[in-house]
């Protein structure tokens, strides 16, 4: 294929540039850095090749590679895209390159460590979006983590050893159980299909656990991703990380670092397993609703600015995760768009910090007053960031907040609990942003300059503006025409809705006893909302159903067990082999099976308990 | 019909905010190295405006007109046409989608016009009161901006487009009110207006959502189809859909048009300069609410008791504002006040179903308040910028134009004939008086007018209070004031007189039903909105609702109506000049010295506290709430308790292991001692059990030793049987096994239980076990 090329070049391009800046004299801090910009900038030109590649119809991934990698553990190197990932993937090379060049300045010592850990960072992040094998997909994404350590370590602020270690270990937490998932499922892929595969696709096709499998695979996938996010009450590495980070590694660790938890329920957990997801999403969505109200006040208690936007993200991406788990095309595409958002919102208030902390090395709010009058370039460039932030109408903020809190109204109580209540109660962190974000800027921004200090504060540099300008065109772009962003989103969303509601009625189809045939157990779901009922073995009833079936009485008798919800206690086969999924990964576009969410999803929640 | 002009009607207003906020800055710095000088910028203000009032006039008489006098003519069924054009797909999500879409029917043609053609006056004031600002530029940008967002307010297509405008006229709002931001104060009301706003804007989001998980759909198109009519009826939370809907949809009113209970933001937002007040906080922004009910009539129309909550918290609104304004000393808190007492009566219009009086009074009362704040601007102008009409009097000679403009204003809103405000707050009471629904409480109709009666005494009253006060009786201003006084420019006083001929002469378009007059206005808007005549705009909610002013009424009732608003006006006029005709009279001052009416007067001019209340109940828990959150739960309880705490007990484990590992062989042996003792300690109990073969007449018992120290240690095995059961192990088949550890014999001699004892080498504490044989076929047994 001809678009093959491009993936590979973006994750090389930072790679190889992180080598020969590496290689450039410890005194030449200049060229280091030019030569940091230059190769995150064409990365970034690179990367919008796959814009011109990608078919928005489509919702399969694109522009796949796939090469043997390490034959031993059959693991592949397989990358790829999809509507899910691909903007997230320009969000990345579009935000390190604004990232280095925001650190000529603030930056001066080990220029070329500093470049290169950015660069490799990049590679860790790209290679994290658009890995297709769950074991590359672990190698990137515990790449991110050095980097990062790093950037906060060295570069950082007083307390930096503290919050680079309390970052690392708490990652590093969350994700080795994930890596223990992984090895289950490697290993249960194996024993079903002979086939050992790390492959994403594969498995995702082939394994279809059970239900109790798939709740603990669920929470160890979950975990990582959520303190990832960070969920409350998981978020306390954030704050921390953040205040010490220099604004570049701000930047990213809230622009894009943080996606990664909301990327990972969407392109793994959720799809692979469908009923652990069920059985947590309200655990998750009440969590992620605390969150955005908790994450608003707390905010607002911040005497330090960059604290403040800190917590702020708790709030925003408390958003994301609800539109996820609300499993509407509204919720998920409001939430990935929502991202997309944060991460240019979020950004930009970083930078705007560090553009202060340059020129004042202060970040607390009293410190500041009347620096309109003083930088109204910047003052007007804060405030379309901090309006953008808000979710005011016509910027970006507003279509993401304004989708999730919909697609979270509007979705079925089969998914999470109270929906409307939960998407009121979301809303009203539509209030709080307006309330922390206006305080922080009136603080800032307006009344009369208190500090003398502040009154020879220079307005932005051209340099400065060069980093601005792009993060506010395209926070305009994105609140008046958002239609090319979601429409591309669309067919991959649909599909993995399709994929999602598919391998839930596997799993239930799964869950057996001997008596009651799927087509029966469903008839009687139906009828009883709610309830659990027990599976035939799919491959006996498929097989001999007249010779194996039981007498007419005792199947009358299990079903009407099951219409008084007294359920036998299911039990697992994923010995058996899975029956053959509909969803195929190398013909057309799927075509989406009606499923009906509200029968789909009771079983499951019965069988988990 | 499709048009494609309706989108520069908003777009031109926001190129001018594009040049004035930021082209224009980078084009005149890069060719002239300087900024756009006034000229420029108040010629591209204006003109953007004036061009938008253009388009909007010339789709108004043209195509507009000749679809509403289609409908006309063709016996008034159903609603008119619309102009309608769709820019472009904004959001498009599963069955979700919205186009940014504009409509102009004859309702949102009003608005326009009225929108473009104040905002041109004010635009053109504003070159004159602004002249001396240093951020000139700045101001005509937002001022800018803000008519091109109040534009898609009212021009927008579907509640989503609205909301985009609903929003940005509340951040130039902001913006505007704040645009002295150096003064703290200035910023704070600004900040206060901003998020009052917000928890309104909440609420609509929730509306709307209601009204989309109802209908499907979001555009006004679909959303009074017939099927969203019968959706509207269908019950939810105890009372129909329309009700909740339009409840929530209300509450986002209640913030944008400042009622009850979100109302406070307006008097502080007079901080700002006063063309913004008289733009944004009198004549358009804080009309939008009653806009969008008019906008909604088919829903509101569908919830008799959604229309009971409108109506009661504009009259309640119109009543409180109005005793609040009697004792401001503010020239411009007073038209605040005012204005949000005059947006409760257009509330009880639209509430009650008299969406065309709702509408008149808005249009009528634009015009007046309009004038009336840019005369207090004119007014303040040559009072050296201060506002207090404690310090004022007797101005009608130096500012002969501003008096006379003000006197019509002022005659307009105490609602004497003919000036506008007359016809349209009179029709607003006849429609209060004859409204009548499914539902609707006994007297309810009644009890509004009542109460709108009295606000209306009180409009006259404060409002003569403060022409007295400010034109008649003695000047009180210090000498260094009185010699500045001047009358304004005439960039400022062209647009009062214009307003004023507009204050007299605006309510002919309104006439009431008596002796054949014609009511153009309602015959105009009655294409677009829900009107008495259900059965041919509606057809479905005919049965819930009929209003009539007219038709219960009749002529001569009508006349009665206008006769008692008029004496109305009359005495509160009469009372005001009584007292206040030369400056506060002795009774005023007595009374409000000392004395119980001194209290009420302290009370009220206090605004009764509200805010203060607002401060201990909502923003003080609030702030504590803030700080509580963030020192026990996230620094105490998550982080220190929790994540630290994890950690600190890793690094107690951690120290204790280093400790113990600190390279000396001794200490190592040691700890291996104890260990052992500690398993042989712990093991000491021995366990036994066996099992058995059944198999060819034969029966094979195998014993197995419990796993631990003292099993692996001895070298001799302490087994006895006891095959046949007898409770001993004596016998000779008994003594050939033991100490055996397997052992074979016939079925016929094993009985029908089976005991094995087993005795620790080491500590000689014996262990037994006893099972039942199962002799009757070939089997494995005895697993335990």
């Amino acid at each position: 294929m001809a678009s093959a090329w491009v993936l590979p070049t973006i994750l090389g391009l930072p790679l190889i540039g992180a080598i020969l800046v590496m290689l450039i004299p410890r005194s030449e801090a200049g060229l280091a850095r030019g030569f940091g910009f230059g190769f995150s900038l064409a990365t970034f030109c690179i990367s919008l090749a796959i814009l011109g590649y990608f078919d928005s119809e489509y919702g399969r991934f694109q522009l796949v590679v796939d090469k043997e990698w390490i034959p031993g553990l059959n693991a592949h190197f397989k990358v790829g895209v999809d509507g899910i990932s691909l903007w997230l993937v320009i969000l990345t090379t579009f935000t390190t390159p604004i990232a280095i060049l925001s650190a000529y300045r603030a930056v001066d010592k080990h220029v070329r460590e500093f470049i290169a850990a950015m660069l490799i960072l990049e590679v860790g992040m790209l290679g994290a979006f658009v890995a297709l094998d769950m074991f590359l997909f672990y190698i990137f994404w515990e790449v991110m983590l050095i980097p990062m350590y790093f950037l906060i370590g060295i570069w950082g602020g007083k307390r930096r050893i503290y919050a680079s270690i309390k970052f690392v270990i708490y990652t590093m937490a969350g994700s080795l159980l994930m890596l223990v998932a992984i090895f289950y499922m490697y290993a249960k892929h194996g024993a079903i299909t002979g086939e050992y595969t790390t492959d994403f696709v594969a498995l995702q096709k082939n394994l279809v656990l059970s239900s109790e499998a798939q709740f603990w695979c669920f929470a160890a996938f979950g975990l990582a991703f959520a303190i990832k996010v960070p969920l409350f009450p998981l978020h306390t590495w954030l704050p921390d990380a953040h205040v010490e980070a220099p604004t570049a590694g701000s930047v990213i660790l809230a622009g894009l670092l943080l996606k990664f938890g909301i990327y990972g329920f969407i392109r793994f957990a959720m799809p692979m397993f469908p009923a652990g997801s069920q059985a947590w999403a309200p655990l998750l969505a009440i969590l992620a609703v605390v969150g955005i109200i908790y994450g608003a006040y707390v905010a607002f208690a911040q005497p330090d600015v960059k604290k403040l936007v800190a917590y702020s993200s708790v709030s925003h991406l408390g958003f994301c995760v609800l539109g996820v788990f609300a499993m509407t095309a509204m919720g998920i595409e409001g939430s990935i768009y929502a991202m997309l958002s944060h991460g240019l919102t979020t950004g930009g208030l970083f930078l705007a910090i560090g553009v202060l902390y340059e020129r004042r090395h202060t970040r607390r709010l009293a410190e500041f007053g009347g620096l309109w009058k003083q930088m109204p370039v910047f003052a007007g460039i804060f405030l379309i960031i901090t309006l953008g932030s808000a979710g005011l109408p016509g910027l970006s903020g507003f279509i993401g907040e304004f989708l999730t809190i919909f697609g979270t109204f509007v979705a079925s109580d089969a998914s999470i609990p109270v929906p409307r209540l939960l998407a009121a109660l979301a809303a009203t962190g539509v209030i709080f942003g307006a309330v922390y974000l206006l305080y922080m800027f009136q603080k800032m921004m307006f009344g009369p300059i208190t500090h003398e200090a502040n009154r020879t504060l220079k307005d932005l540099s051209g340099r400065e503006i060069a980093v601005f300008l792009p993060i506010v065109a395209m926070v305009f772009f994105m609140g008046i025409y958002p239609r090319p962003f979601l429409k591309s989103m669309e067919p991959a969303v649909e599909r993995f809705m399709t994929t999602y509601h598919t391998k839930l009625a596997q799993t239930r189809d799964q869950t057996y006893v001997p008596g009651v045939s799927p087509k029966q157990a469903r008839a009687a779901e139906s009828s009883n909302p709610g309830a659990l009922v027990p599976r035939l073995q799919p491959a006996v009833a498929a097989s001999a159903p007249a010779a194996v079936a039981p007498p007419a009485d005792a199947q009358a008798a299990a079903l009407q067990a099951v219409a008084k919800r007294a359920t036998a206690p299911p039990v697992a086969v994923d010995q058996a082999p899975a029956p053959p999924v509909a969803v195929d990964q190398t013909a057309g576009p799927p075509v989406a099976t009606k499923i009906d969410p509200q029968t789909r999803v009771a079983g499951v929640k019965g069988a988990l308990r | 019909m499709k048009t494609n002009l309706i989108f520069l009607i908003p777009l031109l207003p926001l190129l001018g905010a594009l040049f004035n906020l930021f082209l224009g800055r980078v084009i005149w710095r890069v060719a002239a190295g300087r900024d756009p000088s006034r000229r420029v910028v108040h010629f591209v203000a204006v003109g953007t405006v004036v061009a938008s009032f253009a388009v909007a006039l010339s789709l108004l008489v043209g195509p507009l007109f000749e679809l509403f006098w289609k409908w006309h003519q063709g016996g008034k069924s159903g609603l008119s046409e619309a102009l309608t054009q769709s820019v472009y797909t904004w959001i498009e999500v599963g069955n979700l989608k919205l186009d940014l879409a504009f409509r102009m029917d004859t309702l949102s043609g009003v608005m326009v016009m009225v929108v473009t053609f104040v905002g041109s006056l004010i635009h053109l004031y504003s070159t004159g009161y602004m002249a001396d600002e240093p951020r000139y530029a700045a101001y005509f940008g937002y001022l800018n901006l803000f008519t091109g967002a109040m534009l898609i307010l009212v021009l927008g297509d579907n509640l989503p487009v609205m909301f985009i405008g609903w929003e940005g006229v509340g951040l130039c709002s902001y913006l505007l009110i704040g645009f002295w931001f150096e003064n703290n104060q200035f910023a704070y009301a600004g900040r206060k207006a901003f998020v009052v706003n917000r928890i309104g804007d909440f609420a609509f989001l929730i509306g709307m959502f209601l009204l989309f998980q109802a209908v499907g759909g979001l555009d006004y198109e679909t959303l009074r189809s017939d099927a969203a009519m019968a959706a509207y009826r269908s019950p939810l939370w105890g009372e129909r859909l329309a009700f909740w809907a339009g409840l929530f949809l209300f509450i986002g009113a209640c913030g944008k048009s400042a009622q009850i209970p979100l109302y406070v933001w307006l008097p502080d937002a007079m901080a700002g300069p006063t063309p913004v007040s008289a733009l944004i906080h009198a004549a358009t922004m804080v009309t939008a609410g009653v806009y969008m009910v008019a906008r909604m009539s088919f829903l509101y129309a569908s919830s008799t008791a959604a229309m009971a909550v409108v109506a009661g918290v504009g009259a309640l609104t119109a009543l409180f504002a109005a005793i609040m304004a009697f004792a401001q000393t503010d020239f411009k808190k007073v038209l605040a006040y005012s204005t949000v007492s005059q947006l409760g009566f257009m509330f009880v219009g639209v509430g009650v179903g008299a969406y065309v009086a709702g509408i008149f009074h808005l249009v009528t009362h634009a015009f007046f308040k309009a004038g009336l704040f840019l005369a207090a601007g004119s007014v303040m102008h040559a009072m050296s910028g201060s506002g207090d009409i404690v310090k004022m009097g007797g101005l009608k000679k130096w500012l002969p134009w501003t008096h006379k403009t003000f006197v019509a204003y002022w005659l307009a809103i105490c609602g004497i004939i003919p000036f506008a405000g007359f016809f349209s707050k009179d029709e607003i009471l006849a429609g209060a008086w004859s409204a009548e629904g499914q539902g609707w409480l006994v007297g309810y109709g009644e009890l509004l007018w009542v109460v709108l009666t009295v606000a209306a005494l009180g409009t006259a009253f404060y409002m003569s209070r403060l022409y007295c006060l400010v034109f008649e009786g003695e000047c009180r201003a210090d000498d260094e004031t009185r010699s500045h006084i001047h009358e304004s420019p005439w960039s400022m006083t062209v647009p009062l007189a214009i307003l004023a001929v507009f204050s007299v002469g605006i309510g002919f378009i309104g006439l009431p039903h008596v002796g054949g007059l014609p009511n153009v206005l309602e015959s105009w808007l009655s294409a677009s909105i829900a009107r008495p005549d259900f059965h041919s705009t509606y057809p479905s909610i005919a049965e819930s609702l009929h209003l009539s002013a007219q038709n219960h009424l009749g002529e001569g009732g009508l006349l009665l109506f206008m006769a008692i608003a008029l004496v109305m006006g009359i005495a509160g006029i009469g009372a005001a000049w009584k007292l206040y005709r030369k400056g506060p009279s002795k009774l005023v001052a007595d009374k409000s010295a000392s004395g119980f009416a001194a209290r009420i007067y302290q009370v009220v001019y206090n605004k009764f506290y509200v805010d203060e209340l607002y401060d201990r109940i909502v923003v003080a828990p609030f702030r504590w709430a803030c700080q509580a959150l963030f020192d026990v739960v996230d620094k105490f309880v998550i982080d220190l308790i929790f994540v630290n705490g994890s950690a600190f007990v890793v690094g107690v484990v951690g120290r204790v292991a280093r400790w113990v590992q600190n390279g000396q062989v001794h200490r190592y042996l040691g700890l291996l001692v104890v260990g052992a003792g500690c398993i042989f300690y712990f093991t000491r109990e021995p366990t036994i059990d066996f099992s058995y073969t059944v198999s060819g007449g034969r029966v094979t018992f195998q014993a197995d030793i419990g796993a631990g120290p003292s099993a692996i240690m001895s070298k001799t095995t302490e087994l006895r049987w006891d095959f046949n059961g007898d409770g001993d192990s004596n016998d000779p088949e008994e003594q050939r096994f033991r100490n055996k550890t397997e052992a074979q014999l016939p079925i016929a001699d094993v009985g029908s239980q089976v005991t094995l004892w087993y005795t620790d080498p080491v500590f000689k504490s014996t262990a037994k076990t006893v099972k039942p044989v199962d002799k009757n076929s070939d089997r494995v047994g005895g697993e335990q």
